[in-house]
């Protein structure tokens, strides 16, 4: 995985609310067997028309708009478990997501692919698209250590939360999978202690 | 004084990583086709087998043919990595064409592969499904299916507790699928969000097996990863003589040991509802999410009952969409497609409350229904009560199992434009193909649907 520790990157706003995993990489997407070229079908059907057109107007295809950091409405990825979401905005070169409010599948799977869901008060991501509309380029800082999310050369800053072995996580490079085998002797011991139990 | 919850998940746990997750041990390990290729993948780049391989079981369904032999070479290659993954890592497979193949959240339960007190996952948000039998269960990200196959473990934060009491008896004709479109309207899609749900009171208690499955399959459309109903006399009589559950003297021994699963009666939640059974109606939604429900004699909000400025540009984007208005009624809207199946309506009391309505009826010439069955079994079952003959004769097609137009990977699409009653549990934009327009429903609804042509009170016909 990944590693992350701080980023400074400008912003694509996505202004909209309940945003399901169903438009941020649609089923018929899903046929692949490996984890490569889902950004490609991003918010496929917002972002191409039915002639395969760009819609102008989406602010993935908005020139102005660009960078690392997705900053997108109240309840982002809802709906179905597909971690091919978090391969998908990983894909097209995201590294943070920050909303007012995740779908719990979600931040898993994003944190599981060194992407940082960032958890923002309703009040700082209003300001936030605020500033993003009145320009475009300006530049978030991210430190995922001091655990801030600010707007560069301005006050306008938020902490937010992460547990400490998921920072860990971030901050090294590390995944579960590693920690898990090694934890391999301790599972065995309560595998034989548990059948004990539930069979008597 | 603990939730049933806390008793099953604290069972679980094997340790807690200081100021983080638990590591939390899985009793049952459900995969498919979608979700677990580049799992097995990961397994071998970190060249490693799956821990315990008799934990697994692996149908085949999200992208299967419900007609004929399968034709997409995309669809036929993530087909043959499963059944190839699961011959190298010697995991039990029910490929298409094999009997105990079907949608994975329907067979689990009819082979007693989900039993109380397990925790049980799966590649798919709708496991919460098997918690009608008093288990954990909830959907994971395919980095945490591989994380399941290394070590039948994963690192979870547990979940707060929320229950949801139904109080007093629904009132004839209405179904477990108005309930759960009824508690999802009330609480909205991030309502359970952090929650793990117990569903409790007289109006669950009464539900059958089939029907409490309904109700805990829509847990995640209120994003709650899982919600339970305690195990009592008739889940224990569902699961005896289950392929897979245990037999005779190990059948009885395991029933005294689940009856102690209950949660005690001063035990608090972190949050709790209490909704009248009375008090709901016939449900059919209106919009682009599960949330967006009303009953058949209420109309569309207005913008105007809004009170907030997101709510009203949702409710826009939403109807815009539906191509529908504010304060519509819903009734005598025309339909031109019908889908019943599904994990949340695909067993074998949705094919019988289906055909009761269709029974001496012609489907409406403009509408396409598709009935697929759940599994193999179901529609076996549906065979041998005479329902297929039915739906035939109502020039219904049933279909081979499998997800289906529930999420339309396969060629079971809905046109753009078309409006689909669908007893499936997600209407967000495109879900049933692209520019496809989605009603939820109970069977019943789906099935008058098909008669008439149109939204009709199926309780009024």
């Amino acid at each position: 995985m990944n590693k992350l520790i701080t980023i400074t990157s400008s912003c694509i706003p996505l202004n909209i609310e309940n945003v399901d995993t169903d438009q941020i990489i649609p089923a018929r997407f899903l046929k692949a067997t490996d984890k490569k070229g889902f950004g490609d079908n991003l918010f496929r059907d917002w972002r191409y028309d039915k002639k395969n057109e760009p819609v102008s107007d989406f602010p993935l295809n908005q020139t102005k708009y660009n960078g690392q950091i997705l900053v997108a409405g109240k309840n982002f990825g809802s709906g179905s478990s597909r971690e091919h979401a978090a391969w998908a905005l990983a894909g097209f070169g995201f590294r943070v997501v920050i909303s007012s409010f995740f779908a719990d599948i979600f931040k898993n799977n994003a944190l599981n692919n060194g992407i940082l869901p960032i958890q923002v008060s309703e009040m700082f991501l209003h300001s936030l698209f605020l500033k993003i509309n009145e320009n475009p380029k300006i530049q978030l800082v991210v430190d995922l250590p001091a655990q801030t999310v600010c707007i560069q050369n301005e006050s306008l800053c938020e902490n937010f939360e992460i547990n400490t072995y998921k920072k860990e996580c971030l901050l090294h490079g590390l995944d579960d999978i590693d920690y898990l085998l090694k934890s391999k002797p301790e599972i065995e011991k309560f595998e034989m202690q548990y059948q004990n139990e539930t069979e008597a | 004084m603990k939730t049933i919850f806390e008793k099953i998940w604290e069972k679980h746990v094997i340790n807690q990583i200081p100021d983080g997750p638990e590591v939390l041990y899985i009793d049952r390990h459900l995969i498919h086709e979608v979700t677990s290729p580049q799992a097995f993948e990961g397994l071998r780049q970190r060249k490693i087998s799956v821990f315990r391989p008799k934990q697994t079981t692996a149908p085949a369904d999200h992208n299967v043919p419900t007609k004929g032999e399968v034709t997409d070479p995309l669809s036929k290659l993530q087909l043959e990595t499963l059944e190839n993954n699961c011959e190298e890592f010697d995991i039990q497979h029910f490929g298409l064409g094999h009997k105990n193949n079907g949608v994975v959240h329907i067979v689990g339960p009819e082979l007693g592969l989900t039993l109380p007190g397990n925790t049980i996952v799966c590649g798919d948000s709708h496991t919460a499904t098997h918690g009608a039998f008093g288990a954990i269960a909830f959907g994971i990200g395919t980095s945490e299916v591989e994380m399941v196959m290394a070590s039948q473990c994963l690192l979870q934060n547990k979940p707060k507790t929320l229950r949801i009491n139904v109080n007093g008896q629904l009132q004839k004709g209405i179904t477990a699928k108005d309930m759960i479109l009824y508690i999802i309207a009330k609480l909205g899609t991030g309502g359970g969000t952090g929650y793990f749900i117990e569903y409790a009171g007289d109006a669950i208690r009464n539900l059958s097996m089939e029907a409490r499955m309904t109700i805990c399959n829509m847990s995640i459309e209120m994003g709650s990863r899982g919600g339970l109903i305690a195990p009592d006399k008739k889940t224990f009589d569902y699961l005896k003589s289950k392929e897979y559950a245990p037999k005779g003297v190990d059948f009885d021994q395991k029933v005294s040991y689940w009856k102690t699963l209950k949660t005690d009666e001063n035990a608090v939640f972190d949050k709790e509802y209490s909704f009248e059974a009375a008090d709901i109606d016939c449900m059919i939604t209106y919009g682009t999410n599960p949330g967006m429900g009303l009953k058949l004699s209420e109309t569309i909000p207005t913008y105007a009952n809004l009170d907030n400025e997101q709510d009203k540009l949702g409710l826009k984007k939403a109807l815009d969409y539906m191509n529908f208005n504010e304060s519509d009624s819903m009734i005598n809207k025309e339909i031109d497609f019908v889908f019943i199946g599904s994990c949340t309506n695909g067993r074998i009391e949705d094919m019988r409350a289906a055909a009761e309505i269709v029974k001496g009826h012609k489907k409406a010439n403009h509408v396409t229904a598709w009935i697929v069955p759940g599994s193999h079994k179901v529609r076996q079952q549906a065979e041998s009560e005479g329902l297929i003959e039915i739906f035939n004769r109502a020039d219904i097609e049933v279909r081979q199992p499998g997800c289906s137009a529930c999420l339309a990977m396969n060629d079971d699409k809905v046109p753009e434009g078309k409006y689909c009653v669908s007893t499936s549990n997600r209407n967000f934009q495109g879900r049933q193909g692209p520019g496809s327009r989605t009603l939820l429903a109970s069977p019943q609804v789906a099935a008058a649907a098909a008669v008439f042509g149109k939204i009709v009170n199926p309780n009024s016909i």
